[in-house]
């Protein structure tokens, strides 16, 4: 009796985290304390824990700064592991890092999804030479983070500071969720940066969450509160299976949001003039089931998963009305990324294009907009899921291979009516090949020839002569694309192709 | 003092407001002509406003600034 009186002390005191001036410090930001967190993403509130003992010997260093988890969500097993910030600020010492890996290598033998709560400072740099060099050192945690990418979901909530090296753990994750006002990355705190380069800047401004959600792209998505982030935590995981060898949940049918445009009439005429690509989206979707990725970042570009009667699929889609859909690097670069996790899951691809080609001019040769062009090219070429790509409207260019163009193996190509696909839109084809011509004219006489020469470029890439000449495999008319597209990706789910059996590509990054 | 800017490279096609107009958060105060589209440029805060920088038919930078609001 006496031994089971010491293990509720102990046990108690373990369980109560670091000193109390933290936990009221963490409270006025708007943080929970860790194991809060926890009982609000696993099921009832319960886990199984291991190492709550960690350095249980020393002073002040309950479970070491960690807790490791493993329980339900949503009915579906996870490993957590999460930072606890009220023991010295989160850090990491040599069990802190023993736990992590553990951890790791628990969901990768189960199988099972892992979760990061992330919340800590950093290395313990007085523990640095059993933490951080060696063969199970902090090193070892990124090591099993990229051997367990596309084998188990792996899921960063950002609660707090995620620094130097720390920031690596959301970098190496799948999806990264960050607290306004609190979440943070970087690799240089503001105080070394201005010591190490003189930069005067705010953490905010150099890592913050805001920042790194709608430049950097770090993060994913921009939460007002930890609640917020559990629980989109909680939708996301929904449109996964838990492992690569598995497919998604269906969840039940639903129909999409009542509009009280029909489709075919949110699309303008004019190839030119914007239009909002999420009511197209909206009207092909089961109500409700859109889950957005990084909505701040390279919002030319729109990537999301949703559910069609029941079933899960990651959309690609321009938006005409953010840089008029043209794709940057960056949008690229998103694309690439969004593709990759898709497909390492099997998450049918559909693309949803009205693109007038990629970006020109001085800014975007510099940032490499071919380089980010290629690994967008790339990772759609290389996704193996059921994969479909619907011309909305234009497809010019580069701009058509990207989007899944017919030369890139999409299980079909359809094309809606107002669909045009050119190497370039009838301006500026006109002017490339007649500018000599048009330049001879006389001045009066040019609007007229332009005017003709527009409109035998307009027959010539007329839709139906596309369709006729095999170039799309379907011409839908867009309120009768839902059903289409359902039926179709209901029957390629017998799909199983493998690229190829080399060991991989030399990526364009 | 707030400032709308370009998101992107291209010519200035229309103007939309003038000095002096109040503008709502979203609203459309610019469209760029760019890669042969129109792209509309909105406020992202609200104001009135006070000195256009550019002309129609001028060159846009990205991160230029196009328009400058004041508070109300």
């Amino acid at each position: 009796m006496k031994l089971d009186r010491k293990w509720e002390e102990r046990v108690k005191e373990i369980e109560k985290g670091g000193l109390e001036k933290y936990h009221e410090a963490n409270e006025s930001k708007g943080k929970m304390f860790v194991r809060k967190r926890l009982s609000l993403l696993f099921d009832q509130g319960e886990w199984r824990e291991d190492g709550k003992f960690a350095n249980g010997e020393a002073e002040g260093l309950p479970a070491d700064g960690v807790v490791t988890a493993i329980g339900k969500v949503q009915g579906k097993t996870v490993c957590v592991m999460a930072n606890d910030s009220t023991v010295k600020a989160g850090s990491w010492g040599a069990k802190t890092v023993e736990k992590i890996i553990r951890i790791q290598e628990t969901a990768e033998k189960m199988k099972v999804p892992l979760f990061y709560l992330v919340d800590s400072a950093g290395a313990r740099i007085t523990d640095q030479i059993e933490m951080f060099p060696g063969r199970r050192g902090a090193g070892r945690i990124f090591y099993n983070q990229v051997k367990l990418s596309g084998m188990i979901p792996q899921v960063c909530l950002l609660f707090g500071p995620s620094a130097a090296g720390g920031a690596y753990i959301p970098a190496f994750c799948d999806v990264v969720m960050m607290v306004d006002g609190n979440a943070s990355m970087y690799l240089g705190s503001p105080r070394m940066a201005e010591m190490v380069i003189g930069e005067k800047v705010s953490l905010e401004e150099m890592g913050g969450a805001k920042m790194h959600c709608s430049i950097s792209g770090c993060g994913d998505i921009l939460v007002k509160s930890e609640e917020e982030a559990i629980q989109r935590a909680k939708d996301y995981i929904s449109y996964f299976p838990s492992n690569y060898e598995m497919k998604t949940d269906v969840k039940p049918k639903q129909s999409p949001i009542h509009q009280e445009k029909k489709l075919q009439d949110i699309i303008p005429e004019n190839q030119n003039a914007a239009f909002d690509m999420f009511d197209l989206i909206n009207g092909l979707i089961d109500e409700g089931s859109f889950f957005e990725m990084k909505a701040l970042f390279a919002k030319e570009l729109i990537t999301g998963f949703a559910r069609m009667d029941g079933k899960a699929v990651g959309i690609i889609a321009n938006q005409p009305k953010q840089k008029g859909g043209v794709l940057f690097h960056d949008s690229a670069d998103k694309a690439a990324r969004f593709i990759t996790l898709c497909d390492a899951y099997h998450i049918p691809l559909l693309f949803l294009a009205d693109v007038p080609g990629f970006m020109i001019g001085t800014r975007v040769e510099k940032a490499g907009i071919i380089r980010h062009g290629a690994k967008m090219i790339s990772a759609m070429s290389e996704a193996t899921v059921p994969k479909i790509s619907v011309v909305v409207r234009k497809a010019y260019g580069a701009g058509l291979y990207a989007m899944a163009g017919p030369a890139f193996e999409p299980d079909c190509c359809i094309a809606l009516p107002s669909a045009q696909i050119a190497v370039m839109g009838p301006e500026a084809a006109v002017n490339a090949v007649y500018a000599n011509k048009i330049q001879s004219l006389p001045e009066e006489e040019r609007p007229a020839f332009i005017q003709e020469k527009r409109k035998e470029y307009q027959e010539n890439i007329d839709i139906y002569r596309l369709a006729s000449e095999l170039i799309v495999d379907a011409i839908v008319p867009a309120d009768e694309l839902r059903e289409e597209l359902v039926d179709r990706f209901e029957m390629y789910e017998s799909k199983d192709q493998m690229f190829s059996s080399r060991k991989h590509p030399v990526y364009p990054v | 003092m707030k400032q709308v800017k370009t998101t992107m490279a291209g010519n200035v096609w229309k103007i939309q407001v003038a000095a002096g107009d109040e503008v709502k958060v979203g609203q459309e105060v610019v469209i760029l002509e760019s890669m042969k589209m129109e792209i509309p440029i909105s406020a992202e805060e609200e104001g009135i406003v006070d000195e256009i920088s550019v002309e129609e038919g001028s060159f846009v930078n990205e991160e230029d600034v196009l328009l400058t609001l004041k508070t109300k």
